[in-house]
């Protein structure tokens, strides 16, 4: 049933065919788009510009352009200042606005690219529905946007720091912040991945992510002092070890000792009715970097485990999309 | 010649999914009524596309030319069955795939062909020959959303049309486009199949089918039909009762905007 090539039909000759498209050295394969992470490395370009384009569409038709990314965030701290720092925080935890804003950027970061994640194929559906690309990019290329504002937000927050006039940042604090951003990426990564494709199955999840995200900030020690939770806790390790086997916890818990103890003196005594004393091992958990290597470690588990459901599900997309 | 495209034996079952909550779910299966049911858009179909074939898809509506195109573009994977394809695809499928209406059209062209493919330098050295023939001129650098639905179907066309492939696959064309740009987008397909590419041309058109084409496949309910010669497959659709002898270039033209 092949070959049924009129002659009269007005196809060029074969001599002129075979010579632009000499293609016997090209293998026949399956058109479908080589899928996985691997498969968006090799889609860079493509991906560079989703993440422009997210970007420039953010903030286009704005006269103050990106500038909004730095007065955002500068007015969110402000407001923590006011709120914590003068009107309930009469120095009980010293330099309290840091301390929350600190783990506030990776809370912030772990959420964004959960939630836009989580929609992202949703969103692209005349993209996904036309092209075969590895569609991992959505998801990928919503965690790359909500990297970008943290830059900003790390420059509000290092110059909180210097204001406070007591900032002596040292080599492990930079660790710290390091291995906090490490495991946020993962994470958020993952959720972003495994969430996005459930996410064309059942539209359902696309509430329960916002309840998720809306409980985060408050059990993570950010709005209060980790002291607080050894304190309460303290009869109970149990409970402990399950508030801190929380990855995105280990991350604030990290940013702080980068960012907000850094900024207290050890001679700072703090108010003693709060109890307050400055120190490393009164303000964190034991352990703590060797902690933050192990929720490394979990989080990349993790983000395979999510490639896996992802591959899994990819093939159902084109047809759940409508 | 070689073998441009090869499809063995491809199945697709879909499922008709009822959009029910789940308290619906359980009322209609307390009545006995179906939750899920099935269907095969795609049923054993078969067959090899030499390059440089031009190729008339048709069929009745959902008969199941747009799955098929799905799957020989890659986007969808068969549910049994399988598919092979040879060098780069392009086509109108894709036809302003990730326009964004805030940005401007140069930036969406580069969207776009990255989209379909194209690597940076590559849109560089096209960009010229693709603003030309989209003859938007300076509004090149204004919103896309500010275009007219023709002006942004024009664009989308240019870009696709100046992808350096192998396979070129033809669904939506031409609805909006005013009767100059019909004529000169139907001028450039048959420039890229007279270029060697193996065109993949979905149409309702008898008369731009046997125009462009030079063999028909017709699907009918998910099965190939017919596979042959163009006035046969025109006939067997019973088609070929239609406008006989109009002014072809005119009729053709408007053909064209008809389809979808």
């Amino acid at each position: 049933m092949t070959d049924q090539l009129t002659p009269d039909s007005g196809v060029a000759g074969e001599a002129s065919v075979a010579l632009r498209h000499d293609l016997d050295h090209v293998p026949l394969v399956d058109p479908t788009a080589k899928g996985g992470l691997v498969g968006v490395l090799r889609r860079r370009y493509l991906l560079s510009l989703m993440v422009k384009r997210e970007l420039r569409a953010r903030y286009i038709g704005s006269k103050m352009g990106l500038a909004w990314s730095y007065i955002n965030p500068l007015s969110r701290f402000l407001t923590f200042y006011f709120v914590f720092g003068i009107i309930l925080g009469r120095g009980q935890i010293p330099h309290f606005a840091i301390h929350l804003f600190a783990g506030m950027v990776v809370v912030n970061l772990f959420t964004e690219s959960f939630t836009s994640g989580t929609r992202s194929i949703m969103q692209n559906k005349s993209i996904v529905q036309k092209m075969p690309l590895p569609r991992e990019i959505f998801p990928i290329a919503s965690m790359l946007v909500s990297l970008y504002h943290v830059g900003p937000q790390l420059v509000i927050l290092a110059g909180a720091c210097l204001v406070t006039g007591t900032f002596s940042p040292d080599l492990a604090g930079v660790f710290a912040m390091v291995m906090a951003f490490v495991i946020v990426i993962l994470l958020g990564s993952a959720m972003g991945l495994m969430f996005s494709a459930i996410n064309v199955m059942y539209r359902d999840w696309t509430r329960l992510v916002q309840i998720l995200t809306n409980m985060l900030p408050f059990t993570v020690p950010m709005m209060y002092p980790f002291t607080l939770v050894d304190h309460r806790f303290r009869n109970f390790p149990l409970i402990e070890h399950f508030y801190l086997f929380n990855p995105v916890t280990e991350a604030v818990l990290l940013m702080q000792r980068m960012f907000w103890i850094t900024t207290i003196p050890p001679t700072d005594k703090g108010k003693p009715e709060w109890g307050f004393q400055p120190g490393l091992t009164v303000n964190f958990p034991p352990h703590l970097f060797v902690r933050g290597l192990i929720f490394i470690g979990v989080s990349m588990l993790f983000l395979a485990f999510a490639q896996w459901v992802f591959t899994r599900l990819d093939d159902r997309i084109p047809d759940r999309l409508i | 010649m070689t073998t441009s495209i090869e499809v063995e034996n491809v199945s697709k079952l879909f499922h008709k999914h009822y959009q029910r909550t789940l308290k619906q779910t359980v009322v209609a299966k307390m009545r006995g009524q179906k939750v899920k049911d099935t269907f095969w858009a795609l049923d054993d179909v078969s067959f090899n596309v030499e390059q440089g074939e031009a190729i008339g898809l048709m069929g009745l509506n959902g008969s199941g030319k747009s799955t098929l195109l799905k799957h020989i573009m890659g986007v969808m994977r068969p549910t049994s069955g399988a598919i092979r394809t040879r060098g780069r695809l392009s086509g109108l499928i894709a036809t302003g795939a990730g326009f964004h209406p805030e940005m401007t059209g140069r930036e969406n062209i580069y969207m776009n062909a990255a989209i379909l493919g194209m690597t940076k330098a590559e849109t560089d050295a096209k960009y010229p020959e693709i603003s030309e023939f989209a003859e938007l001129g300076d509004r090149l650098d204004t919103p896309v959303g500010n275009y007219s639905s023709g002006m942004s179907a024009r664009l989308g066309f240019a870009v696709a049309v100046h992808v350096d492939c192998d396979v070129f696959i033809a669904d939506e064309v031409l609805a909006v486009g005013d009767q100059p740009f019909k004529r000169k987008c139907v001028k450039k397909m048959e420039e890229i199949r007279n270029s060697g590419v193996t065109l993949f041309y979905v149409s309702h058109a008898a008369m731009s089918v046997r125009k462009m084409c030079n063999r028909v496949i017709v699907l009918e309910e998910g099965r190939v039909g017919f596979d042959g010669d163009v006035d046969e497959g025109i006939k067997y659709l019973h088609y070929d009762d239609e406008e006989p002898d109009v002014d072809v270039e005119e009729s053709e033209a408007a053909e064209l905007g008809s389809e979808i």
